[in-house]
């Protein structure tokens, strides 16, 4: 295969080139778009009315900077949760409270680019509590809590550029981690003020290990271990035998800096980069390592005061693998591995090299035992190589075309994505046997079987999360929906069951048992626990107030009315908060706020939630503010007025709702 | 917003459509069972039997417990005023001055308590909801907390 060829173009042509090639590939056929559907699938995802999913499935948002959530098997979609971008509909990001979560050392950001959703575990196994998800772009975690299905912690990752290998966890969620995809000159100025060309001595790599705090979701980095210059691509940590070490794909082994998609494509081997935590954990605790400069800041919901809090560091602790023998250890992966994953067992670690025809299986035995007896083959800026040969379990021959990801069923059976083929592939991770093959519409990226990447997968199903959409759908304008699509897993054969469209790009998912998360559900907020600055706890407490050129009011909503609803004596010149605080006590009763004019979004303030919408007035006169979630059937009542005169205008401020007392 | 909400404008909206045809009782609202009648207003109903709602005999009302009606007016503050008042005017529902002479103790409760299934079963609730037109929020009161609400309502 000429490997400059097939990474060439975009991935549309890409395809199509290959499509070519593959002709000649018994077995790596794309078949067309007509493929059997056998006649009972509708039964299978078939969710009556009134009923609930089975399981739920946290897609990412890709470009979009959210997580959706679907179901499944119906693959219909629940919420979009505001995670790195801006959601004018909730007002995250708009709101005075929430501004804060996306507050990093480069300022407010208001997108990132999402990849990867890692459920939290416990023992293993995803427990149901917390999502985590990467943000790419300007480096960051964000820990989703699934009780409120809310972004509750965001962390900033220092000395990273491009935190795409992340934010994959501990069997515990003793950590999660972000390796970063572009290695990049660290330190001051002077040192990171380089000729791009100087890559081979001046950029480095890392990887940081972040701890969530187990009881409040909040973020902290216990510590980075510095590495070569190289581009990390995906991470999975051990389990059983392996507990305790961490493997990280890592591709650009050529160290270019330039045309990468020839550059970075040269050699026969990248490597699998394995790290071993615990020694890590404990060097840290022992006060090993530097602090070096690494200014970030990470970010805190706080649901007593319904706001942002950050915490800004200014160094991070760093562990140079070059001082800690037994630390970190590469092995050689054939090229440019993206998937990392690691069996239920533990005993086996896939790599997947997108540009290679092979599977290589790596048994963590060997790898111990190639450790143990010094097997190496050289090193690798400091850090040993491991023989190839040595740490190998074997190899999957001929499984397909570009191999990206794999996750596992129970029984001892992979699942891997095959991008240039557009295929999944059945195989046995012991036998390293093909069993089954099945085309995916089209060029699947990630796969998620349900559990798939844990000591305990539920199976049942693969999903493929396609790049390319084509023909699939009901055609809309030059950009054409995203695409998922559901297989049954339960036979020896794997089954198309479903496509589903998917909101943002759907990178990868994960899969859980809707059971573990349901019980988890927040109805409200318990107006008795606001501890907001602003809050109104009940309509007696509504007031406004001038400070200066602020004007703060205390308003609250119920069905159906705000108070005030009346406010006189605001001037040009003024901005004015609003802190609306929702007195409802009951499930599903968000009161929405806008305000005509408002240069942000809306406000979508949950039961006995406190939040605030800024609004600077920019004419005189009578400005409308009204609900905008429908609430009661006198929802379109639900509605006031604000008056605002001229600067320097003696119109008192006054704030008040009349009742005309009608008779009952 | 869930069928909760889709379930209420129905109602009202038959309702309001089943008054305007120029009947000249109230109209039955859908959801109530049939054969029951809607009495006068001003008499005190006792509830159809409902298995989990709260009923006289769970209710022991003795003196009016100034400590307990104390605690009542905060909850009243925080989670009723907005839409009742004090006096025996209505703002969105009912005025509160003199409603223990109208209203069972143990109907309270459960239109504090159970609203759902009192909108559900009980005629005086959904004419009220006929009305008022605004489902009455459930604000999710524990029991000591809506039994101290009804020993407010007593001092009034």
């Amino acid at each position: 295969m000429n490997r400059t060829l097939l990474y060439s173009g975009t991935s549309v042509a890409l395809a199509a080139g290959v499509f070519l090639l593959l002709n000649s590939l018994p077995g790596c056929k794309p078949t067309t778009t007509k493929a059997a559907v056998t006649g009972d699938a509708a039964t299978k995802v078939y969710v009556k009315p009134g009923t609930h999913d089975e399981f739920y499935n946290f897609v990412s948002g890709g470009f979009s900077g959210q997580l959706a959530v679907y179901g499944l098997p119906s693959g219909r979609l629940f919420r979009e949760i505001p995670v790195f971008s801006v959601d004018p509909e909730s007002g995250y990001g708009y709101s005075e409270e929430t501004k804060g979560m996306l507050m990093t050392t480069y300022g407010f950001i208001p997108w990132d680019d999402s990849h990867h959703p890692e459920l939290s575990q416990s023992s293993g196994v995803p427990d149901g509590k917390w999502c985590f998800i990467n943000g790419n772009n300007t480096p960051r975690i964000a820990l989703v809590d699934l009780g409120t299905f809310r972004t509750k912690s965001i962390i900033e990752i220092p000395n990273s550029a491009g935190n795409h290998s992340s934010p994959f966890t501990t069997g515990n969620s003793e950590y999660v981690v972000a390796g970063t995809r572009f290695s990049v000159p660290m330190g001051d100025d002077a040192s990171r003020d380089v000729p791009i060309k100087s890559y081979k001595e001046n950029f480095k790599g890392n990887v940081s290990f972040i701890h969530p705090d187990p009881e409040t979701g909040r973020m902290s980095i216990a510590f980075q271990i510095a590495t070569p210059g190289v581009n990390f691509d995906l991470s999975h940590a051990g389990k059983g035998p392996s507990e305790g070490w961490f493997f990280f794909s890592c591709y650009n082994t050529e160290q270019a800096y330039s045309l990468m998609e020839v550059n970075a494509s040269q050699r026969d081997k990248d490597f699998i980069m394995a790290v071993n935590w615990k020694l890590a954990e404990q060097l840290a605790k022992e006060g090993k390592g530097n602090k070096v400069p690494g200014k970030h800041y990470s970010n805190w919901w706080n649901e007593e005061t319904h706001s942002a809090e950050t915490t800004v560091y200014e160094d991070v602790l760093q562990l140079d693998p070059k001082d800690h023998p037994g630390l970190v250890y590469f092995m050689p992966c054939p090229k440019s591995p993206h998937g990392c994953d690691v069996d239920p067992t533990g005993k086996y670690i896939v790599g997947s090299g997108k540009l290679a025809a092979l599977i290589p299986v790596f048994s963590f035995e060997k790898i111990q035992k190639a450790i143990a007896t010094n097997e190496m083959e050289g090193d690798f800026g400091g850090i040993p190589v491991l023989k190839y040969e040595s740490v190998l379990h074997g190899e999957v021959k001929k499984p397909g075309l570009g191999p990206l990801h794999t996750e596992f069923d129970a029984n001892g059976n992979a699942y891997t994505s095959f991008f240039v083929s557009s295929e999944i592939v059945k195989w046995n991770v012991e036998k390293l046997e093909v069993m089954d093959r099945v085309p995916t519409y089209y060029s699947i990226g990630h796969l998620c079987v349900p559990g798939g990447d844990s000591k305990q997968p539920w199976g049942k199903y693969v999903i493929a999360y396609n790049k390319i959409t084509k023909d699939r759908y009901l055609p809309t304008g030059p950009e054409l929906t995203q695409s998922a699509q559901l297989y049954s897993i339960e036979g020896d054969k794997m089954e198309l069951l479903l496509d589903f469209p998917t909101t943002g790009e759907p990178h990868y998912a994960q899969a859980l048992p809707a059971e573990l998360v349901k019980p988890r559900e927040v109805k409200f907020f318990k107006i008795d626990e606001n501890k907001h600055p602003f809050v109104a706890k009940g309509e007696k407490e509504t007031k406004v107030e001038r400070r200066g050129k602020e004007v703060h009011v205390w308003m609250t909503t119920i069905r159906s009315h705000f108070a005030p609803d009346n406010i006189e004596g605001v001037k040009l010149g003024d901005e004015v908060y609003f802190h609306v605080t929702n007195l409802e006590q009951d499930w599903d009763v968000p009161h929405g706020f806008a305000i005509k004019g408002a240069a942000n979004a809306e406000l979508l303030v949950m039961p006995g939630e406190t939040q605030t919408l800024k609004w600077i007035p920019t004419r005189v006169g009578i400005w409308p503010m009204y609900c905008t979630d429908f609430c009661s059937a006198l929802h379109q009542e639900m509605q006031g007025y604000v008056r605002v005169s001229p600067a320097g205008s003696s119109v008192p401020l006054d704030a008040y709702t009349v009742s005309v007392d009608a008779e009952m | 917003m869930t069928t909760i909400w889709k379930t209420s404008i129905a109602i009202v909206l038959v309702g309001s459509l089943l008054a305007c045809g120029g009947g000249d009782k109230p109209s039955q609202p859908p959801g109530a069972s049939a054969g029951a009648q809607s009495p006068e207003a001003g008499t005190s109903v006792q509830s159809p039997k409902v298995e989990g709602l709260i009923t006289a005999a769970d209710l022991q009302l003795g003196e009016v417990d100034a400590a307990m009606a104390e605690k009542g007016k905060i909850t009243y503050d925080v989670k009723c005023q907005a839409c009742h008042s004090t006096g025996a005017n209505r703002v969105v529902g009912p005025g509160w001055k003199g409603l223990v002479t109208k209203r069972e103790p143990a109907w309270i409760m459960n239109m504090i308590m159970n609203i759902d299934v009192m909108l559900e079963s009980d005629p005086e609730a959904q004419k009220l909801l006929e009305e008022c037109l605004v489902r009455m929020p459930n604000q999710n009161l524990s029991k000591d907390e809506a039994r101290e609400v009804l020993e407010f309502m007593r001092t009034l």
